[in-house]
């Protein structure tokens, strides 16, 4: 990508050596088809370097935040003699997971929400690149791939938090870190299409955060184990994808003894929400910026 | 890299083609959005090179006419080729030729002025090496070099035009396609870009523009079409369209709002065409001082009379009415 376009001659000598010519446009739409949706997601990156001091203090912050009010305060309520409620593990240790799933969703309804509005009306910033080579799919792609990046980022912080807290006890824990990336995107994606379907702002985001997120954060396993929760609450569970990226976390984090069979549904039912909402973001985005 | 290179062949060798006699050809093109038939079979074609104008009402159908040509809307019907190329078929060909204005500014309001170039410019492929001194002297030609570092949002309104006219230069589009590009300016910002969209024209860039300014428009068109209800109602340059649809000179009479209805009865016969509004009759002639004679002869004594040459405002409203458009 770094490659310069060769100047022509006519333009050497007439306006000097520093002229130098853009490509034929055959060449950038051969470029955009191949690499755009990583040039959009340079875009967003560069606009999240603009607040990139909130994202580092999130990513360190919170965690510390957490881990000392719940890990450490909390748990001296808690009854830790019990050795089986908390699969044997301490308090600290099996709260970590969740919170670090928890953040990236928090996160995820945050980065795919506003931004996205801002995108299609408010400041309108995905038409720039529409009236560019780029595709639709390739904005919806690029600001997902951005979102990514930040998820990745924030979930390595958080857990280099944990690890120093000494909550991750097994040489997996890492493997969280991709956990918390994929419940991020399974539970933003198919926020995100719904934030491009959303035509006119009456604070829907506002409700999500206080009736989506905030119960999925409470009642996914989080703070106790979930088969403790009477059955009237726990399918709230079953349906988060905190809940089923937590349980995956604490497999990695702690050996958390779980049916194998249990850790392959985490992992489809968090990769089968991904898929489908990209599928209907993408179908959203076309839609939306071609009309 | 072979494949690209092998692409800039084929572009060059197209250039050869008789494909570029026109770089863009609508045949009966047609959008409908549910029941309303926004832009209703118009055909056009525009030469390499020429400054051609959409004037037309609100809601004629001309930013329409601009989202289709600029490949992101797809037409209903009808045939459309930019560069010898089918936006529908072939998107982000058709994109990479063309530099684009829109009617809103959608500029990344938290990235710097010159970041706004650059990054634009990542989507068209183009590497730093390029982009940073095309950055530069894009800034200069915007008047905009002291602003490089600035945030956007600090920017006025004419600025921040300026900055999308210069966004749209990046990768040095032969189109450049500019939807009301001087809408919400004050004269001297307006001028300023005249001047900036002149100089291009000078450089060999086609330019499609629309307006309701008519002054922009007899300032930078060789050609336009008049448009109105998703229709063509008129095509030509500027002078044409004014000796086809009006008359050289026009007489503006005042004679107080309550006098001004009935007076047409009395005027009959002055002039070619007499025109009655609410506030003034307008008599179109070929000489405006004699119709004035011809006022005065009658015996009638209008409070003010004014004698100016026909304008492309008064071909205009001719042919899109004076009835508001809302």
């Amino acid at each position: 990508m770094t490659e310069q376009p060769s100047p022509s001659v006519a333009d050497a000598g007439s306006r000097g050596p520093a002229m130098l010519r853009a490509h034929s446009p055959a060449v950038s739409a051969a470029r955009a088809r191949r690499w755009g949706a990583f040039y959009y997601a340079e875009q967003v990156l560069r606009v999240m370097k603009s607040y990139g001091w909130t994202i580092v203090m999130y990513g360190v912050g919170q965690p510390v935040a957490y881990l000392f009010a719940m890990g450490v305060g909390l748990a001296t309520l808690v009854d830790t003699n019990s050795g089986t409620a908390f699969g044997g593990v301490s308090y600290l240790a099996f709260i970590a997971p969740a919170l670090l799933i928890s953040a990236a969703v928090m996160t995820a309804a945050n980065e795919f929400t506003f931004p996205v509005m801002d995108g299609f009306k408010w400041r309108r910033v995905y038409y720039g690149p529409h009236a560019s080579p780029l595709t639709p799919e390739q904005i919806a792609a690029g600001h997902i791939m951005a979102v990514t990046l930040r998820f990745l980022l924030q979930s390595a912080i958080y857990f280099a938090v944990v690890a120093l807290f000494g909550a991750s006890p097994s040489g997996w824990g890492w493997v969280s870190v991709l956990v918390a990336t994929l419940a991020g995107l399974s539970f933003g994606l198919p926020l995100m299409a719904y934030a491009a379907s959303i035509k006119e702002d009456k604070g829907q985001f506002a409700m999500v955060m206080r009736f989506i997120v905030t119960p999925l954060f409470l009642f996914s396993g989080t703070f106790f184990p979930l088969d403790s929760l009477p059955l009237v609450v726990r399918w709230i569970g079953w349906i988060s994808p905190i809940w089923h990226g937590t349980e995956l976390g604490r497999v990695f984090s702690y050996g958390y003894d779980e049916s194998p069979l249990l850790t392959i549904l985490h992992i489809v039912f968090l990769v089968g929400l991904a898929v489908a909402g990209w599928m209907l973001t993408k179908r959203q985005f076309v839609r939306r910026l071609g009309q | 890299m072979s494949n690209e290179e092998l692409s800039r062949n084929q572009s060059s060798s197209q250039t050869q083609g008789d494909q570029m006699q026109y770089v863009i050809t609508a045949e009966n093109l047609t959008k409908t959005y549910g029941d309303v038939t926004a832009v209703d079979g118009i055909s056009f074609s525009v030469p390499a090179g020429e400054a051609f104008g959409l004037l037309g009402p609100n809601g004629a159908g001309k930013s329409t006419t601009m989202k289709m040509i600029g490949g992101v809307s797809q037409r209903t019907s009808g045939s459309l080729s930019i560069m010898g190329l089918d936006p529908e078929s072939h998107g982000p060909e058709v994109r990479a030729h063309l530099g684009v204005v829109p009617q809103q500014d959608n500029l990344d309001e938290e990235l710097r002025v010159r970041d706004n170039l650059l990054v634009y410019g990542r989507y068209f492929g183009l590497p730093m090496s390029y982009l940073r001194p095309k950055a530069d002297e894009l800034l200069e030609f915007a008047q905009l070099t002291d602003k490089a570092k600035s945030k956007v949002d600090a920017l006025s309104g004419g600025m921040k035009r300026r900055l999308t006219i210069a966004r749209s230069l990046i990768n040095e589009p032969r189109i450049l396609l500019l939807d009301e590009p001087t809408t919400g300016l004050d004269p001297q910002a307006r001028h300023i870009l005249w001047d900036r969209l002149f100089r291009l024209k000078e450089q060999g860039v086609t330019l499609i523009l629309t307006t309701h300014y008519m002054d922009e428009a007899e300032q930078l068109c060789d050609r336009l079409i008049v448009v109105d209800k998703g229709r063509i109602m008129a095509e030509g340059s500027p002078a044409s369209l004014i000796r086809e649809y009006s008359t050289r000179e026009v007489l503006e009479l005042r004679f107080g709002s309550e006098r001004n209805a009935t007076i047409g009865a009395e005027l009959e016969g002055i002039g070619e065409r007499l025109e009655t509004l609410p506030d003034r009759v307008l008599i179109y002639a070929h000489d405006g001082e004699a119709a004035l004679e011809q006022v005065s002869a009658r015996g009638l004594r209008p409070v003010t009379s004014l004698v100016r040459r026909s304008s492309l405002e008064d071909v205009f409203l001719r042919l899109t009415g004076r009835s508001l458009v809302d």
